[in-house]
Protein backbone atom coordinates (compact mmCIF):
# COMPACT_ATOMS: atom_id res chain seq x y z
CA UNK A 1 0.00 0.00 0.00
CA UNK A 2 2.90 2.15 1.08
CA UNK A 3 4.68 1.65 -2.27
CA UNK A 4 1.72 1.74 -4.34
CA UNK A 5 0.94 5.66 -2.22
CA UNK A 6 4.47 6.65 -3.20
CA UNK A 7 4.38 5.51 -7.06
CA UNK A 8 0.89 7.79 -7.45
CA UNK A 9 2.95 10.74 -6.08
CA UNK A 10 5.56 10.27 -8.11
CA UNK A 11 3.24 10.40 -11.40
CA UNK A 12 1.49 13.17 -9.62
CA UNK A 13 4.59 15.69 -9.07
CA UNK A 14 5.76 14.79 -12.43
CA UNK A 15 2.24 15.70 -14.14
CA UNK A 16 2.47 18.94 -12.19
CA UNK A 17 6.36 19.84 -13.23
CA UNK A 18 4.57 18.86 -17.02
CA UNK A 19 2.09 21.47 -16.69
CA UNK A 20 4.83 24.23 -15.09
CA UNK A 21 7.34 23.72 -17.98
CA UNK A 22 4.42 23.81 -20.02
CA UNK A 23 3.33 26.90 -18.33
CA UNK A 24 6.59 28.78 -18.29
CA UNK A 25 8.31 30.68 -21.52
CA UNK A 26 8.16 33.62 -23.32
CA UNK A 27 4.88 35.20 -25.42
CA UNK A 28 3.94 32.06 -27.49
CA UNK A 29 4.75 31.70 -30.82
CA UNK A 30 0.85 31.01 -31.83
CA UNK A 31 0.21 34.70 -30.20
CA UNK A 32 3.61 36.16 -32.15
CA UNK A 33 2.52 38.15 -35.21
CA UNK A 34 3.19 35.65 -38.26
CA UNK A 35 3.45 38.42 -41.28
CA UNK A 36 6.23 40.53 -39.23
CA UNK A 37 8.01 37.01 -38.39
CA UNK A 38 7.24 35.65 -41.68
CA UNK A 39 8.96 38.90 -43.15
CA UNK A 40 12.05 38.79 -41.01
CA UNK A 41 12.71 35.24 -41.81
CA UNK A 42 11.21 35.22 -45.56
CA UNK A 43 9.46 31.81 -44.83
CA UNK A 44 5.57 31.20 -44.25
CA UNK A 45 5.59 27.66 -42.63
CA UNK A 46 2.21 25.70 -43.80
CA UNK A 47 1.36 22.26 -42.57
CA UNK A 48 -0.21 19.94 -45.90
CA UNK A 49 -1.18 17.08 -46.00
CA UNK A 50 1.45 13.79 -47.25
CA UNK A 51 -1.40 10.82 -48.13
CA UNK A 52 -3.70 12.82 -50.37
CA UNK A 53 -3.41 11.87 -53.68
CA UNK A 54 -4.37 15.21 -55.46
CA UNK A 55 -4.05 17.76 -52.98
CA UNK A 56 -0.97 16.91 -50.60
CA UNK A 57 1.14 13.57 -51.41
CA UNK A 58 4.08 12.52 -50.05
CA UNK A 59 6.51 11.61 -53.56
CA UNK A 60 8.67 9.09 -51.78
CA UNK A 61 11.18 9.37 -55.04
CA UNK A 62 12.75 12.74 -53.68
CA UNK A 63 10.62 13.16 -50.64
CA UNK A 64 8.43 16.09 -51.60
CA UNK A 65 5.02 16.65 -50.87
CA UNK A 66 3.43 17.50 -54.20
CA UNK A 67 -0.44 18.74 -54.84
CA UNK A 68 -2.90 21.22 -55.61
CA UNK A 69 -2.34 22.53 -52.05
CA UNK A 70 1.16 22.78 -52.19
CA UNK A 71 1.02 24.44 -55.11
CA UNK A 72 -1.40 27.17 -53.79
CA UNK A 73 0.83 27.41 -51.00
CA UNK A 74 3.70 28.51 -52.92
CA UNK A 75 1.99 30.80 -54.94
CA UNK A 76 -0.14 32.37 -51.89
CA UNK A 77 4.11 32.71 -50.28
CA UNK A 78 5.27 33.97 -53.21
CA UNK A 79 2.48 37.25 -53.23
CA UNK A 80 2.39 37.59 -49.78
CA UNK A 81 6.70 37.54 -49.26
CA UNK A 82 7.40 38.28 -53.12
CA UNK A 83 9.10 36.16 -55.53
CA UNK A 84 12.02 35.07 -53.35
CA UNK A 85 9.87 34.41 -49.96
CA UNK A 86 10.16 30.77 -49.30
CA UNK A 87 7.39 28.09 -48.24
CA UNK A 88 8.31 25.35 -45.07
CA UNK A 89 5.63 22.77 -45.43
CA UNK A 90 5.17 20.22 -42.51
CA UNK A 91 2.81 17.19 -42.83
CA UNK A 92 -0.24 17.35 -40.85
CA UNK A 93 -2.93 14.81 -40.43
CA UNK A 94 -6.79 15.60 -39.53
CA UNK A 95 -5.98 14.85 -36.01
CA UNK A 96 -2.70 16.76 -35.14
CA UNK A 97 -3.11 20.22 -37.76
CA UNK A 98 -5.26 21.87 -34.91
CA UNK A 99 -2.33 21.63 -32.34
CA UNK A 100 0.35 22.07 -34.45
CA UNK A 101 -1.08 25.56 -35.68
CA UNK A 102 -2.25 26.12 -31.62
CA UNK A 103 1.15 25.62 -30.71
CA UNK A 104 2.98 27.61 -33.03
CA UNK A 105 4.39 25.00 -35.14
CA UNK A 106 3.06 25.99 -38.59
CA UNK A 107 1.73 29.00 -39.45
CA UNK A 108 -0.99 28.42 -41.53
CA UNK A 109 -2.69 25.02 -42.69
CA UNK A 110 -3.94 24.00 -45.73
CA UNK A 111 -4.86 20.72 -45.16
CA UNK A 112 -8.41 19.53 -46.97
CA UNK A 113 -10.23 21.46 -43.82
CA UNK A 114 -13.89 22.34 -44.39
CA UNK A 115 -14.78 25.67 -42.95
CA UNK A 116 -17.15 24.51 -40.28
CA UNK A 117 -18.82 27.39 -37.35
CA UNK A 118 -17.47 24.76 -34.87
CA UNK A 119 -14.13 25.28 -36.09
CA UNK A 120 -14.42 29.03 -36.02
CA UNK A 121 -14.84 28.85 -32.66
CA UNK A 122 -11.26 27.42 -32.59
CA UNK A 123 -9.61 29.14 -35.47
CA UNK A 124 -9.52 31.77 -37.71
CA UNK A 125 -10.42 30.96 -41.53
CA UNK A 126 -9.47 32.53 -44.86
CA UNK A 127 -11.80 32.91 -47.90
CA UNK A 128 -12.34 29.41 -49.53
CA UNK A 129 -10.14 28.35 -51.46
CA UNK A 130 -11.48 25.31 -53.01
CA UNK A 131 -15.28 24.29 -53.39
CA UNK A 132 -15.63 20.73 -52.09
CA UNK A 133 -18.57 19.11 -51.98
CA UNK A 134 -19.82 15.39 -50.57
CA UNK A 135 -19.82 13.32 -53.22
CA UNK A 136 -19.75 9.30 -54.24
CA UNK A 137 -17.31 6.73 -55.49
CA UNK A 138 -18.34 3.63 -57.18
CA UNK A 139 -17.35 0.92 -59.32
CA UNK A 140 -17.78 0.84 -63.05
CA UNK A 141 -20.75 -0.52 -64.33
CA UNK A 142 -22.71 0.50 -60.53
CA UNK A 143 -26.19 1.04 -60.71
CA UNK A 144 -25.69 3.84 -58.35
CA UNK A 145 -26.26 7.57 -59.98
CA UNK A 146 -26.65 9.91 -56.80
CA UNK A 147 -26.86 9.63 -53.42
CA UNK A 148 -30.79 9.14 -54.13
CA UNK A 149 -30.02 5.52 -55.28
CA UNK A 150 -28.66 4.85 -51.82
CA UNK A 151 -31.90 5.51 -49.92
CA UNK A 152 -33.25 2.07 -49.78
CA UNK A 153 -33.07 -1.12 -47.39
CA UNK A 154 -29.72 -3.00 -47.64
CA UNK A 155 -27.85 -0.53 -49.29
CA UNK A 156 -24.34 0.29 -47.20
CA UNK A 157 -22.33 3.00 -47.74
CA UNK A 158 -18.81 3.24 -46.50
CA UNK A 159 -17.47 6.48 -44.88
CA UNK A 160 -14.49 7.31 -42.22
CA UNK A 161 -14.84 8.23 -38.70
CA UNK A 162 -14.76 11.22 -37.55
CA UNK A 163 -15.91 13.14 -40.60
CA UNK A 164 -19.10 15.08 -41.32
CA UNK A 165 -19.66 13.01 -44.84
CA UNK A 166 -21.21 9.93 -42.61
CA UNK A 167 -23.49 12.22 -40.72
CA UNK A 168 -24.62 13.77 -44.18
CA UNK A 169 -25.50 10.36 -45.50
CA UNK A 170 -27.86 9.98 -42.61
CA UNK A 171 -29.57 13.12 -43.83
CA UNK A 172 -30.02 12.24 -47.70
CA UNK A 173 -29.88 8.73 -47.50
CA UNK A 174 -31.89 7.68 -44.21
CA UNK A 175 -32.26 4.06 -44.95
CA UNK A 176 -28.97 3.59 -46.01
CA UNK A 177 -26.75 1.47 -43.66
CA UNK A 178 -22.93 3.53 -43.12
CA UNK A 179 -19.95 1.52 -42.07
CA UNK A 180 -17.22 3.74 -40.45
CA UNK A 181 -13.62 2.41 -41.30
CA UNK A 182 -10.62 3.77 -39.40
CA UNK A 183 -9.13 5.96 -42.76
CA UNK A 184 -9.76 6.47 -46.62
CA UNK A 185 -7.19 3.16 -47.85
CA UNK A 186 -9.60 0.93 -45.51
CA UNK A 187 -12.57 2.24 -46.59
CA UNK A 188 -11.36 2.36 -50.28
CA UNK A 189 -10.02 -1.36 -49.38
CA UNK A 190 -13.98 -2.41 -47.86
CA UNK A 191 -15.43 -0.69 -51.22
CA UNK A 192 -13.12 -3.07 -53.37
CA UNK A 193 -13.92 -6.20 -51.44
CA UNK A 194 -17.45 -5.17 -52.11
CA UNK A 195 -18.38 -4.67 -48.55
CA UNK A 196 -20.44 -1.43 -49.39
CA UNK A 197 -21.72 0.16 -52.65
CA UNK A 198 -20.18 3.42 -52.52
CA UNK A 199 -17.70 5.21 -50.56
CA UNK A 200 -18.25 8.78 -49.44
CA UNK A 201 -16.09 11.69 -48.87
CA UNK A 202 -15.42 15.02 -50.45
CA UNK A 203 -15.05 15.23 -54.25
CA UNK A 204 -11.69 15.89 -54.12
CA UNK A 205 -10.39 13.19 -52.07
CA UNK A 206 -12.76 10.68 -54.12
CA UNK A 207 -10.44 12.44 -57.14
CA UNK A 208 -7.99 11.31 -55.93
CA UNK A 209 -8.72 7.61 -55.10
CA UNK A 210 -10.39 7.08 -58.19
CA UNK A 211 -6.93 8.66 -60.43
CA UNK A 212 -5.29 5.63 -58.25
CA UNK A 213 -7.81 2.75 -58.56
CA UNK A 214 -8.89 3.01 -62.43
CA UNK A 215 -12.18 0.96 -62.39
CA UNK A 216 -13.60 3.49 -59.98
CA UNK A 217 -15.75 6.84 -60.62
CA UNK A 218 -17.41 9.68 -58.84
CA UNK A 219 -21.06 9.24 -59.22
CA UNK A 220 -23.64 11.79 -58.76
CA UNK A 221 -21.70 15.36 -58.54
CA UNK A 222 -21.37 16.80 -55.70
CA UNK A 223 -24.32 16.93 -52.72
CA UNK A 224 -23.47 19.07 -50.24
CA UNK A 225 -21.34 22.40 -50.32
CA UNK A 226 -17.44 22.10 -48.12
CA UNK A 227 -15.81 24.86 -48.94
CA UNK A 228 -11.67 24.39 -47.41
CA UNK A 229 -10.45 27.19 -45.78
CA UNK A 230 -6.84 28.38 -44.79
CA UNK A 231 -7.00 28.08 -40.78
CA UNK A 232 -4.66 30.43 -38.76
CA UNK A 233 -4.82 31.33 -35.04
CA UNK A 234 -7.14 33.73 -34.16
CA UNK A 235 -6.03 37.08 -33.33
CA UNK A 236 -3.83 37.32 -36.65
CA UNK A 237 -6.06 39.65 -38.60
CA UNK A 238 -3.19 41.17 -40.35
CA UNK A 239 -1.81 37.50 -41.44
CA UNK A 240 -5.95 36.58 -42.92
CA UNK A 241 -5.88 40.04 -44.75
CA UNK A 242 -3.03 39.19 -46.72
CA UNK A 243 -3.48 35.74 -47.48
CA UNK A 244 -7.06 36.91 -48.67
CA UNK A 245 -5.55 39.32 -50.96
CA UNK A 246 -2.88 36.99 -52.20
CA UNK A 247 -6.07 34.62 -52.89
CA UNK A 248 -7.69 37.19 -54.89
CA UNK A 249 -4.48 37.58 -56.52
CA UNK A 250 -3.65 34.19 -57.52
CA UNK A 251 -7.14 33.97 -58.78
CA UNK A 252 -7.51 37.21 -60.81
CA UNK A 253 -4.24 36.15 -62.81
CA UNK A 254 -5.19 32.84 -63.55
CA UNK A 255 -3.00 31.29 -61.50
CA UNK A 256 -5.10 29.18 -59.79
CA UNK A 257 -7.17 27.97 -62.58
CA UNK A 258 -3.88 26.21 -64.40
CA UNK A 259 -3.22 25.08 -60.77
CA UNK A 260 -7.24 23.48 -60.62
CA UNK A 261 -6.18 22.13 -64.00
CA UNK A 262 -3.08 20.66 -63.29
CA UNK A 263 -4.55 18.66 -60.58
CA UNK A 264 -7.85 17.93 -61.55
CA UNK A 265 -7.97 18.35 -65.03
CA UNK A 266 -8.61 14.50 -66.29
CA UNK A 267 -10.10 12.88 -63.17
CA UNK A 268 -13.12 10.45 -64.57
CA UNK A 269 -16.32 11.95 -63.34
CA UNK A 270 -15.58 15.02 -61.45
CA UNK A 271 -15.54 18.65 -64.16
CA UNK A 272 -12.96 20.93 -62.94
CA UNK A 273 -14.64 23.48 -64.91
CA UNK A 274 -17.36 23.87 -62.19
CA UNK A 275 -14.51 24.77 -60.03
CA UNK A 276 -12.38 27.44 -61.91
CA UNK A 277 -12.46 31.18 -60.66
CA UNK B 1 -19.63 10.72 -18.60
CA UNK B 2 -23.06 11.00 -17.42
CA UNK B 3 -23.93 12.85 -20.56
CA UNK B 4 -22.51 10.18 -22.91
CA UNK B 5 -24.19 7.16 -20.97
CA UNK B 6 -27.47 9.29 -21.74
CA UNK B 7 -27.21 10.93 -25.02
CA UNK B 8 -25.45 7.76 -26.64
CA UNK B 9 -26.83 5.18 -24.43
CA UNK B 10 -28.73 3.26 -27.56
CA UNK B 11 -25.21 3.45 -29.29
CA UNK B 12 -23.22 2.30 -26.37
CA UNK B 13 -25.77 -0.74 -25.56
CA UNK B 14 -25.85 -2.45 -29.01
CA UNK B 15 -21.85 -1.73 -28.90
CA UNK B 16 -22.08 -3.65 -25.56
CA UNK B 17 -24.49 -6.66 -27.26
CA UNK B 18 -22.32 -6.69 -30.34
CA UNK B 19 -18.94 -7.23 -28.14
CA UNK B 20 -20.74 -9.97 -25.65
CA UNK B 21 -22.14 -11.39 -28.35
CA UNK B 22 -18.86 -12.07 -30.23
CA UNK B 23 -16.54 -12.64 -27.13
CA UNK B 24 -19.28 -15.75 -26.49
CA UNK B 25 -18.77 -17.00 -29.52
CA UNK B 26 -15.60 -16.66 -30.57
CA UNK B 27 -15.08 -18.11 -26.63
CA UNK B 28 -17.28 -21.53 -27.38
CA UNK B 29 -15.96 -22.19 -30.80
CA UNK B 30 -12.00 -21.10 -29.78
CA UNK B 31 -11.88 -23.92 -26.30
CA UNK B 32 -13.35 -26.80 -28.88
CA UNK B 33 -11.00 -25.83 -31.76
CA UNK B 34 -8.00 -25.08 -29.27
CA UNK B 35 -8.52 -28.53 -27.64
CA UNK B 36 -9.10 -30.27 -30.37
CA UNK B 37 -5.58 -29.21 -31.66
CA UNK B 38 -4.12 -29.56 -28.54
CA UNK B 39 -5.11 -33.31 -28.87
CA UNK B 40 -3.47 -33.71 -32.19
CA UNK B 41 -0.40 -32.29 -30.84
CA UNK B 42 -0.25 -35.07 -28.12
CA UNK B 43 -1.55 -38.23 -30.19
CA UNK B 44 1.10 -40.58 -31.52
CA UNK B 45 -0.37 -40.09 -35.10
CA UNK B 46 2.53 -38.04 -37.05
CA UNK B 47 0.16 -36.55 -39.82
CA UNK B 48 -2.19 -35.26 -36.73
CA UNK B 49 0.84 -33.53 -35.18
CA UNK B 50 1.69 -31.60 -38.26
CA UNK B 51 -1.18 -30.55 -39.18
CA UNK B 52 -1.80 -29.05 -35.42
CA UNK B 53 1.95 -27.75 -35.00
CA UNK B 54 1.06 -25.90 -38.35
CA UNK B 55 -1.93 -24.26 -37.33
CA UNK B 56 -0.97 -23.15 -33.91
CA UNK B 57 2.59 -21.55 -35.54
CA UNK B 58 0.76 -19.92 -38.08
CA UNK B 59 -2.00 -18.19 -36.74
CA UNK B 60 -0.19 -17.86 -33.27
CA UNK B 61 2.15 -15.67 -34.74
CA UNK B 62 0.26 -13.08 -37.44
CA UNK B 63 -0.99 -10.55 -35.92
CA UNK B 64 -5.01 -10.67 -34.94
CA UNK B 65 -5.56 -7.53 -37.17
CA UNK B 66 -4.13 -9.39 -39.82
CA UNK B 67 -6.27 -12.45 -39.79
CA UNK B 68 -9.51 -10.57 -39.33
CA UNK B 69 -8.54 -8.03 -42.30
CA UNK B 70 -7.94 -11.46 -44.23
CA UNK B 71 -11.23 -12.22 -43.49
CA UNK B 72 -12.86 -9.08 -44.22
CA UNK B 73 -11.07 -8.33 -47.58
CA UNK B 74 -10.03 -11.07 -49.10
CA UNK B 75 -12.85 -13.76 -48.40
CA UNK B 76 -15.77 -11.61 -50.08
CA UNK B 77 -13.58 -10.90 -52.98
CA UNK B 78 -13.58 -14.60 -54.18
CA UNK B 79 -15.64 -16.69 -52.08
CA UNK B 80 -18.84 -14.87 -50.45
CA UNK B 81 -20.10 -11.92 -48.78
CA UNK B 82 -19.18 -11.61 -45.15
CA UNK B 83 -19.94 -8.45 -43.23
CA UNK B 84 -17.27 -6.81 -40.48
CA UNK B 85 -18.95 -8.67 -37.70
CA UNK B 86 -18.39 -11.87 -39.05
CA UNK B 87 -15.02 -11.41 -40.39
CA UNK B 88 -14.12 -10.23 -36.48
CA UNK B 89 -15.11 -13.16 -34.73
CA UNK B 90 -13.96 -16.00 -37.34
CA UNK B 91 -10.76 -13.84 -36.91
CA UNK B 92 -10.79 -13.65 -33.13
CA UNK B 93 -11.93 -17.76 -32.88
CA UNK B 94 -9.08 -18.83 -34.95
CA UNK B 95 -5.78 -16.55 -33.44
CA UNK B 96 -7.28 -17.40 -29.80
CA UNK B 97 -7.90 -21.33 -30.60
CA UNK B 98 -4.15 -20.97 -31.42
CA UNK B 99 -3.62 -19.75 -27.90
CA UNK B 100 -5.65 -22.15 -26.35
CA UNK B 101 -4.24 -24.89 -27.84
CA UNK B 102 -1.18 -23.98 -26.87
CA UNK B 103 -2.43 -23.71 -23.20
CA UNK B 104 -4.28 -26.84 -23.50
CA UNK B 105 -1.33 -28.94 -24.50
CA UNK B 106 0.77 -27.98 -22.05
CA UNK B 107 -1.98 -29.06 -19.53
CA UNK B 108 -2.19 -32.58 -21.40
CA UNK B 109 2.01 -32.85 -21.05
CA UNK B 110 1.56 -32.09 -17.30
CA UNK B 111 -0.69 -34.82 -16.31
CA UNK B 112 1.65 -38.00 -15.46
CA UNK B 113 2.12 -40.45 -18.41
CA UNK B 114 1.80 -42.93 -16.31
CA UNK B 115 -1.81 -42.10 -16.10
CA UNK B 116 -2.48 -42.83 -20.34
CA UNK B 117 -0.33 -45.45 -19.94
CA UNK B 118 -2.25 -46.91 -16.69
CA UNK B 119 -5.39 -46.09 -18.51
CA UNK B 120 -4.35 -47.86 -21.85
CA UNK B 121 -3.50 -50.99 -19.78
CA UNK B 122 -6.81 -51.18 -18.47
CA UNK B 123 -8.17 -51.74 -22.48
CA UNK B 124 -9.00 -48.05 -22.99
CA UNK B 125 -8.56 -46.82 -26.57
CA UNK B 126 -6.30 -43.13 -26.79
CA UNK B 127 -9.55 -40.97 -27.14
CA UNK B 128 -11.36 -42.83 -24.05
CA UNK B 129 -8.37 -42.89 -22.24
CA UNK B 130 -8.09 -39.02 -23.28
CA UNK B 131 -12.12 -37.81 -22.67
CA UNK B 132 -12.10 -39.72 -19.22
CA UNK B 133 -8.75 -39.73 -17.82
CA UNK B 134 -6.07 -37.29 -18.84
CA UNK B 135 -8.62 -33.98 -20.15
CA UNK B 136 -10.31 -33.71 -16.85
CA UNK B 137 -7.43 -33.15 -15.16
CA UNK B 138 -5.52 -31.62 -17.72
CA UNK B 139 -8.32 -28.68 -17.95
CA UNK B 140 -8.19 -28.32 -14.05
CA UNK B 141 -4.19 -27.24 -14.50
CA UNK B 142 -4.82 -24.79 -17.29
CA UNK B 143 -7.87 -23.01 -15.51
CA UNK B 144 -5.98 -20.06 -14.18
CA UNK B 145 -3.99 -20.06 -18.37
CA UNK B 146 -7.16 -20.49 -19.71
CA UNK B 147 -8.99 -17.61 -17.46
CA UNK B 148 -6.13 -15.12 -19.11
CA UNK B 149 -7.04 -16.26 -22.65
CA UNK B 150 -10.58 -15.71 -22.20
CA UNK B 151 -9.93 -11.84 -20.79
CA UNK B 152 -7.43 -11.40 -23.42
CA UNK B 153 -10.12 -12.55 -25.97
CA UNK B 154 -13.06 -10.36 -25.07
CA UNK B 155 -10.41 -7.86 -24.91
CA UNK B 156 -8.84 -8.41 -28.21
CA UNK B 157 -12.53 -8.32 -29.39
CA UNK B 158 -12.04 -4.25 -30.18
CA UNK B 159 -10.70 -5.79 -33.77
CA UNK B 160 -14.04 -5.60 -34.89
CA UNK B 161 -13.54 -1.75 -34.91
CA UNK B 162 -11.50 -2.00 -37.64
CA UNK B 163 -13.82 -4.08 -39.94
CA UNK B 164 -17.07 -2.11 -38.63
CA UNK B 165 -18.34 -5.07 -36.56
CA UNK B 166 -20.11 -2.60 -34.33
CA UNK B 167 -19.09 -3.24 -31.22
CA UNK B 168 -17.88 -1.68 -28.27
CA UNK B 169 -14.60 -0.27 -29.43
CA UNK B 170 -16.77 0.99 -32.85
CA UNK B 171 -19.25 2.97 -31.23
CA UNK B 172 -16.41 4.42 -29.19
CA UNK B 173 -14.86 5.80 -31.99
CA UNK B 174 -18.23 7.21 -33.32
CA UNK B 175 -19.35 8.50 -30.05
CA UNK B 176 -15.96 10.37 -29.56
CA UNK B 177 -15.57 12.14 -32.92
CA UNK B 178 -19.45 12.73 -32.30
CA UNK B 179 -19.36 14.35 -29.29
CA UNK B 180 -15.67 15.92 -28.94
CA UNK B 181 -15.46 14.28 -25.55
CA UNK B 182 -12.88 12.14 -26.22
CA UNK B 183 -11.57 11.40 -22.81
CA UNK B 184 -15.20 10.41 -21.24
CA UNK B 185 -16.17 8.32 -24.08
CA UNK B 186 -13.29 6.46 -23.82
CA UNK B 187 -13.92 5.85 -20.30
CA UNK B 188 -17.26 4.70 -20.22
CA UNK B 189 -15.91 2.13 -23.30
CA UNK B 190 -13.52 1.03 -20.21
CA UNK B 191 -16.39 0.39 -17.85
CA UNK B 192 -18.30 -1.34 -20.18
CA UNK B 193 -15.66 -3.65 -20.97
CA UNK B 194 -14.71 -4.28 -17.37
CA UNK B 195 -18.70 -5.11 -16.73
CA UNK B 196 -17.80 -7.93 -19.04
CA UNK B 197 -14.17 -8.76 -18.17
CA UNK B 198 -14.73 -8.24 -14.50
CA UNK B 199 -17.15 -11.08 -13.80
CA UNK B 200 -15.26 -13.51 -15.81
CA UNK B 201 -12.30 -13.01 -14.50
CA UNK B 202 -13.89 -13.78 -10.65
CA UNK B 203 -15.80 -16.18 -12.28
CA UNK B 204 -12.22 -18.58 -13.76
CA UNK B 205 -10.79 -17.51 -9.92
CA UNK B 206 -13.78 -19.42 -8.42
CA UNK B 207 -13.69 -22.28 -10.88
CA UNK B 208 -9.88 -22.51 -9.91
CA UNK B 209 -10.66 -22.31 -6.33
CA UNK B 210 -13.82 -25.50 -6.76
CA UNK B 211 -11.67 -27.99 -8.89
CA UNK B 212 -8.08 -27.82 -7.62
Amino acid sequence: MKKLFRLVSVIVSSLALLLVLTACGSKPLADQNVVTRAKQSNTITWGVKADTKLFGLMDVKNSQIKGFEVDMAKALTKQILGPKGKADFVQVTSSTRMPLLKNGNIDAIMATMTITPERLKQVDFSRSYFDAGQSLLVKNGSPIKNVKDLNKNGATVLGVVGSNSVQNVAKFAPKAKVLQLSDYAQAMTALKSGQGEALTTDNGILAGMSVENPGYHLAGGAFTKEPYGIAINKNQPEFKHDLNHALTKVEQSGQYNRILKKWFGNVPGLNYKEMER
Amino acid sequence: MIAIFHNYGSLLLQGFGQTLLCSVIALVFSLIIGSMFAIFETTPIKALRVIARIYIEVFRNIPLLVITMFFFVVIPMFITKINGFTAGTIGLTIYTSAFIAETVRSGIQSVDPGQMEGARANGLSFWQAMRYIVLPQAFRYVIPPLGNQFINLVKNSSVLAFVAGFDLMYQGNVIASDSLNTMSTYICIGILYLIITLPLSYWMRYLEKKLA
